[in-house]
């Protein structure tokens, strides 16, 4: 498409073609990014029917087994579909303008690994509409509850995860091959930008350990149809194996979401406190052992499947290990922060956010990283409390901010500053009044995954799902400012769109024309 | 496509099919030969061929029975005898009590486990019921017998050795009638 990509103007057919065989990193990055706001708005719905059963003690508006698939699908929905989509959009559109490459490596595998995250997804949600129901034995799909006693769809829950690893693997591959083959020239490892170091990391993290993910949904599949006992006792198979196998890819899991995360708040708190990076090989480093270290430390959410006490040692100082790598990250983006002259835009306030919260989720992480606390913390709000100010505080505010931090860049127009600030307040406020309380109930003995609860935990339940209602109401916003930002926002048109913005994305015209290095520049 | 993506997509496949069959091939039988090793899980070994007997009697260790029923089974299944107290070196023999009490025929499996888990290394079974499955017609009703002997290394810290049996109902997955197994 020498011509320039297809237009509504060009008709329809010719406009969805487009879309569809596209093999254009920018294209296929923001079907991605839109695609993971979809999933985002689908699995918040379900988070508004959990919060919403649990405003108030006593069985309300749906039904325990309704509301056990609600809480698997809230999670599987936002771990696969909104927060891993989510960021393999941002490397499609930003890493080949950040390290001077024309497109990704692979194009037209980039478009079969988008192209068939839908059909897992649509194979997943339909299993709400048949005969039994979804998935309801929570986002960790512990056997036996996905086995011996699943609904009989669980086998297109495998075969959806089947599909959405797929996606990863290629997904993933192409990011590796586009950096180790494509950077400009003088671009060196040590030179890239942190978000391409953070990715490159996260895909072979990806590589790694989705095909672990497929196995354990593999091995669930022969149990249920072809009478092997891989995690069923009667034949001779233990189910405490299916979880650490399932650990074995999910503690890396959570470090594949939260690294890109990193990534990009590396990106924009140098730009608003106009210094450069501090630190730039230790966030590297720190990056890569932190990497490492989550292939180690597994069982650290298995401590009460009755370990010996050397096992719960050592998994205990190990993970206690990964808050070093992760607290020199923390250091360096507040030292960058220090004697900056920092302006407080929209991208800047979630950064910020990201950097206090995360590092909040990530003391209450070290607070379950000691094996004796964790037997009484296990499975209760606690848990959720604590994932959820890594996941969303981390993850979701990280993405919000690389939204706004290069949507001018991706269109061309500014986004209205005030909506985008009222956004994040109504955001953070929200977010804190509905996880703080969470650690309250948790630390008093609320259990995880119930649809009902004690009078005693009433009033910290009301405050919590109104602080859910806040942040839902946060999203609707942010959806309403970046379609207003595409349809009337005020054009930009020099490159560097923000005034301390360093890095050759900044350095092509706004917006970035839909092919970018075809001669590549040269990088001292 | 150039040749340096290329050789790389190759390379990233083949970690991608490998850690496949790792989590697949590796992981459960590595994670079995661990808890064998280790007795993590009480794991018992399978039968026992006695060795030369050295009775150690100055010792004596109490050995208990626990007989539990998975989820929905409905058998009556319990030892006839719920603690015995023997001498490290010594085989002894004792018997549960099976009953299908329902109408129809069924096949059970009882998996067993030692507690503590440091004991399980050295309680041997020379004969078991554990051994095979156990097909009971309905209404039948039946004495499984277990014939045992604790290792005379068994550590000092040890005096009492819990061994538990859940019966599960493999009915469906033998697959097979009643006749076809007895």
């Amino acid at each position: 498409m020498a011509h320039g990509p297809a237009t509504l103007a060009d008709g329809w057919v010719k406009y969805a073609s487009r879309w569809l065989f596209t093999t254009n990193h920018k294209d296929i990055g923001t079907l991605y990014l839109w695609f993971s706001f979809a999933m985002f708005i689908l699995g918040g719905s379900f988070a508004m029917i959990i919060r919403a059963e649990l405003f108030q003690p006593g069985m309300q508006l749906i039904k325990p087994e309704f509301f056990n698939q609600m809480t698997t699908m809230h999670g599987l929905v936002m771990v696969f579909g909104a927060i891993m989509p989510a960021f393999v959009g941002l490397a499609n559109w930003l890493i080949p303008m950040m390290i001077g490459a024309p497109d990704m490596a692979l194009p037209r595998m980039n478009n079969l690994s988008f192209w068939i995250l839908p059909f897992a997804f649509a194979i997943l949600v339909a299993t709400l509409f048949m005969e039994g129901g979804g998935p309801n034995f929570g986002w960790t799909f512990y056997a036996p509850l996905s086995t011996t006693y699943a609904p009989d769809t669980v086998n297109y829950f495998i075969f959806g995860v089947h599909i959405m690893g797929a996606s990863s693997i290629m997904g993933s591959i192409n990011i590796i091959a586009t950096v180790m083959n494509m950077r400009a020239p003088g671009m060196t490892y040590m030179k890239m930008p942190m978000f391409v170091w953070t990715w490159l990391i996260t895909a072979f993290l990806l590589v790694a350990v989705m095909p672990v993910l497929a196995g354990a949904v593999t091995m669930m599949l022969m149990d249920i149809n072809f009478g092997t006992s891989f995690f069923d006792a009667a034949g001779g198979g233990d189910p405490v194996l299916f979880q650490h196998i399932f650990w074995f890819f999910g503690h890396p899991e959570v470090y594949i979401i939260i690294l890109p995360a990193f990534g990009v708040v590396s990106q924009i708190i140098p730009t608003f406190s106009r210094k450069p990076l501090f630190g730039y090989s230790s966030m590297v480093y720190a990056t890569a052992s932190i990497a490492f270290m989550s292939f180690i430390v597994w069982a650290h959410h298995m401590f009460t499947v009755g370990m010996p006490i050397a096992g719960e040692l050592y998994f205990m100082y190990a993970t206690m290990l990964i808050a070093v790598p992760t607290g020199v990250k923390v250091f360096n983006w507040i030292t960058t922060m220090y004697k900056g002259s920092l302006t407080f835009e929209t991208p800047m306030l979630f950064s910020i956010a990201f950097v206090i919260l995360f590092t909040f989720g990530g003391f209450t992480g070290l607070m379950l990283s000691i094996a004796a606390a964790d037997i009484q913390y296990h499975d209760t709000y606690f848990v959720v409390a604590h994932f959820h100010y890594v996941m969303v505080a981390g993850a979701v505010f990280s993405g919000t901010a690389a939204v706004y931090y290069w949507l001018p860049k991706w269109c061309g127009k500014m986004y209205d500053e005030t909506m985008g600030k009222v956004q994040f307040w109504i955001a953070f406020i929200g977010f804190n009044i509905t996880f703080m309380p969470q650690h309250f109930l948790g630390l008093a003995g609320m259990p995880r995954r119930y649809a009902d609860y004690g009078l005693q935990f009433a009033d910290w339940n009301m405050v919590s799902s109104i602080g859910a209602f806040m942040y839902g109401a946060a999203q609707i916003l942010f959806l309403f400012n970046v379609v207003r930002t595409i349809t009337h926002g005020k054009p930009v048109d020099k490159p560097e769109v923000w005034e301390g913005a360093e890095g050759l994305e900044w350095t092509v015209p706004t917006p970035a024309p839909y092919h970018t290095f075809e001669k590549p520049p040269q990088v001292k | 496509m150039q040749t340096s993506h290329r050789t790389l997509l190759a390379k990233l496949l083949a970690l991608a099919v490998a850690m496949f069959l790792f989590a697949v091939f590796v992981l459960p039988p590595l994670y079995d030969l661990f808890c064998e090793i280790t007795g993590i899980g009480g794991r018992t070994d399978g039968k026992y061929e006695a060795v030369e007997v050295r009775v150690d009697t100055s010792r004596q260790v109490e050995v208990q029975f626990v007989a539990a029923n998975n989820a929905e089974m409905p058998w009556e299944f319990y030892p006839m005898e719920y603690s015995v107290v023997v001498h490290p070196g010594e085989s002894r023999a004792v018997n549960f009590f099976a009953h299908n009490t329902t109408g129809e025929d069924m096949v059970a499996q009882a998996i067993p486990n030692v507690l503590p888990n440091n004991a399980a290394d050295y309680f041997h079974k020379t004969a078991c019921f554990c051994f095979d499955n156990q097909p009971l017609a309905a209404g039948e009703q039946a004495e499984l017998g277990l014939v045992f002997i604790l290792d005379p290394d068994l550590p000092d810290s040890v005096n009492t050795v819990t061994l538990s049996y859940t019966l599960f109902d493999i009915t469906d997955r033998t697959g097979l009638s009643i006749s076809q197994i007895q």
